[in-house]
């Protein structure tokens, strides 16, 4: 099975006439997953790899005939913040959000909004999620047959604030035969729609995943936070994760921001180091290579 | 964006919170003029990016306009950790009877402003909040709906403030709340507040910090109401001939993205690494290893070779620098190829032989083949996502010791 994403989901792409988005469609659509529309407002009556392009998310709602469970959203930072509210307007439950450089008051914003809907907001500043061999909704993985060798089904859930790194991990998971549940680019600003503790609920749901895995770097309290949540509830699933950024750690570094916008040392609890000691506190296995992953699952899953 | 003490103070009385009657200048001459208008005894204060003011002589109280015009030359003229003042703010000296601290911070867990307030003003709040919590009060505020002045006032009571005292610093801090919002703040802090002997309350210093993604839609406030220039980037630190050169680069095509930074590192082995993530874990594996990064850097979106070329060639420029290691996590949009023409051209380009001067080539991803046979035919080690990260890392940094051992 599956989080978030299942063979009948559903979703259109918002902004689906700028370049990167049209690769995206053809990359989602190769993969098999069921993009019924697009929206780009002045482009009604396209179309982008045989996907119907609309002015408004009601029309492409209108169109399909019936509830529509997701979009992608990539258009310019400006604009993010309207279009994903007329997506959750737009009776739309699952928002993944591509476009990075927003301003933290708009995503507060937009989560908020989702927040008062039940609509669940992905990103932004993230590459999407991916179910292997069933649904792809974002460019995560890649072109759909690069995709297909980095993902295959399996039981770890995979959960990461890096796009690139999602895949990685992904790919040597499926090298040891361990294969991905679901994998979540959850996105590299400092305020995103679903954090790791947000998420671990669904994954607790899903009954294929026996493990996650999370890749995490310096700034912000999310670390912290899936730490408490792990100790707090008391979750069947053990988690590996993998702590980028030490280097961040030098006082030379200490108010820079390497790589996303949320990786920032301000404060003492923001460090590699402090994270990890968090981390570990908790009883989450943290490991200094991304190789070492696969192993560390199989010992937490004793297979 | 970080602002000075006069622009934040400005940005509270924008928004209507009062302050005193100060003013900023940036001669003696100037100082001692805004003296004799506000006719009494006044603070100078350094005009600087940096704390510990005070104890760095950056602050000084003067009787006459005379001597305000002295501290003013004093202080233009004293370096406060490595900042020089952009000027100073003459300020009357207030007759203060409490100070209160208000702030609106960002809660990342929460996705919500946080106000914050404490009748124990002008020290540190994180110290407050350790030794006295029952003096701070805390409240989360909606970015959605209206920001209502009971939310503050629920703030304020909370620590034990009453009386007219309660009344007259509710509207400041709701106030502050409103502009966190519509500024695009990430810090806006008024410490201290103080109340006066008159009773009344004032902003008697401020910090605010603007979100840098939000500067664009704030230029009425940026340019129009503070006067500040479009290339006044406020940069923590002065960025080096290799950080602005590979901006420039950057910035001259729009297909990609490369970032270079060598704030802090003075190693020999040069990276031309990418993807966020990837960055920080191959600088990582390669530091973990006894390797020497002489720089950080990013490639992302799939860049031109001029872009790939050009990042490549500022990194072997700099000084000490043996040889490149060319990293990548796997990648989904970014072409393999065109990212091995690219760096191959900036060896030869530099009278370097390919093979030589790249110690390792790790990108992993679309159009993998054809770069394989570029590299191939220059001599170029390189190896698939068969080889971790941290493997790739650790064969550049052996590289790089072997020909320091030779």
């Amino acid at each position: 099975m599956s989080i978030l994403l299942n063979k009948d989901t559903t979703f259109i792409v918002q902004g689906i006439t700028g370049r990167e988005a049209v690769n995206l469609t053809k990359e989602c659509l190769d993969y098999g997953s069921k993009v019924v529309g697009g929206v780009t407002p002045g482009r009604k009556g396209r179309e982008v790899h045989g996907v119907p392009v609309f002015d408004t998310v009601a029309q492409a709602v209108e169109n399909h005939g019936s509830q529509i469970d997701g979009s992608i959203v990539t258009v310019p930072p400006g604009f993010t913040k309207d279009a994903v509210i007329e997506a959750i307007a737009g009776g739309i439950k699952l928002i993944v959000v591509v476009t990075e450089r927003i301003p933290r008051g708009d995503v507060a914003e937009m989560v908020e909004f989702a927040d008062m809907n039940e609509a669940r907001i992905i990103g932004p500043n993230c590459l999407g999620l991916i179910v292997p061999e069933v649904c792809k909704m974002g460019g995560i993985g890649g072109p759909a047959k690069d995709a297909a060798k980095s993902y295959k089904p399996g039981v770890v859930g995979v959960m990461s604030r890096s796009g690139g790194m999602t895949t990685e991990i992904s790919s040597s998971l499926t090298a040891a035969g361990l294969g991905v549940s679901t994998a979540v680019s959850i996105g590299g600003d400092a305020i995103i729609g679903s954090t790791y503790a947000e998420l671990m609920p669904y994954f607790e749901a899903d009954e294929e995943t026996q493990a996650i895995v999370i890749y995490s770097e310096p700034g912000g309290r999310m670390e912290a936070q899936l730490a408490d949540w792990q100790a707090e509830n008391n979750s069947r699933l053990p988690i590996v994760a993998f702590m980028a950024g030490k280097f961040m750690d030098d006082e030379s570094m200490k108010g820079m921001t390497f790589g996303h916008a949320g990786t920032i040392v301000e404060g003492k609890e923001d460090s590699a180091t402090e994270k990890i000691k968090r981390l570990e506190s908790a009883g989450i296995t943290v490991v200094e290579r991304i190789d070492e992953i696969p192993d560390a699952v199989k010992e937490r899953i004793g297979s | 964006m970080i602002f000075y003490e006069y622009e934040a103070r400005k940005i509270v009385e924008l928004a209507g919170i009062p302050v005193t009657k100060y003013g900023f200048c940036q001669t003696p001459e100037e100082a001692r003029k805004i003296a004799e208008e506000i006719g009494g005894p006044t603070v100078i204060k350094s005009q600087v990016l940096t704390g510990g003011r005070m104890k760095a002589g950056g602050v000084k109280f003067a009787d006459t306009p005379d001597e305000a015009a002295q501290h003013a030359e004093d202080i233009l003229k004293l370096e406060i950790n490595g900042h020089m003042p952009v000027g100073v703010l003459v300020d009357p000296k207030a007759e203060v009877k409490q100070e209160y601290y208000a702030s609106v911070v960002w809660d990342g867990t929460a996705k919500r402003p946080l106000m914050l307030f404490s009748d124990m003003g002008g020290i540190d709040i994180e110290q407050v909040a350790e030794e006295h919590p029952d003096h701070v009060g805390r409240g989360h505020i909606s970015n959605l709906l209206p920001v209502g002045d009971y939310e503050a006032k629920q703030v304020i009571a909370a620590t034990g403030v009453t009386g007219s005292q309660l009344n007259r610093a509710t509207p400041i801090l709701a106030k502050l709340a409103r502009l966190f919002r519509e500024n695009d703040m990430v810090l806006a802090e008024i410490n201290p507040l103080a109340e006066l002997t008159d009773g009344t309350f004032v902003a008697l210093d401020a910090h605010m910090e603007m979100e840098s993604e939000a500067e664009g839609r704030q230029k009425q406030l940026l340019r129009k109401e503070l006067g500040i220039a479009e290339d006044d980037t406020r940069d923590s630190y002065v960025p080096s001939e290799f950080e602005k050169n590979v901006k420039e680069i950057d910035a001259a095509d729009h297909r990609g993205v490369i970032q270079g930074k060598d704030h802090g590192f003075e190693g020999n082995l040069g990276l031309v690494i990418g993807a966020g993530g990837g960055s920080l874990t191959l600088t990582d594996a390669v530091r973990s290893q006894g390797g020497k990064p002489a720089n950080y850097s990013e490639i992302g979106g799939n860049p031109s070779v001029a872009k790939a070329c050009g990042l490549a060639k500022e990194v072997l420029k700099k000084d000490g620098v043996e040889k490149i290691a060319v990293m990548m996590s796997i990648v989904s949009n970014t072409r393999v190829d065109i990212v091995a023409r690219g760096v191959i051209k900036a060896c030869l380009e530099l009278g370097k032989d390919p093979g030589e001067t790249i110690a390792i080539f790790r990108i992993p991803g679309a159009w993998e083949d054809e770069g394989n046979k570029i590299l191939d035919y220059y001599g170029v080690e390189y190896c698939d996502r068969s080889v971790s990260l941290w493997d790739a890392a650790g064969r550049a940094v052996a590289k790089i010791q072997e020909g320091a051992g030779a």
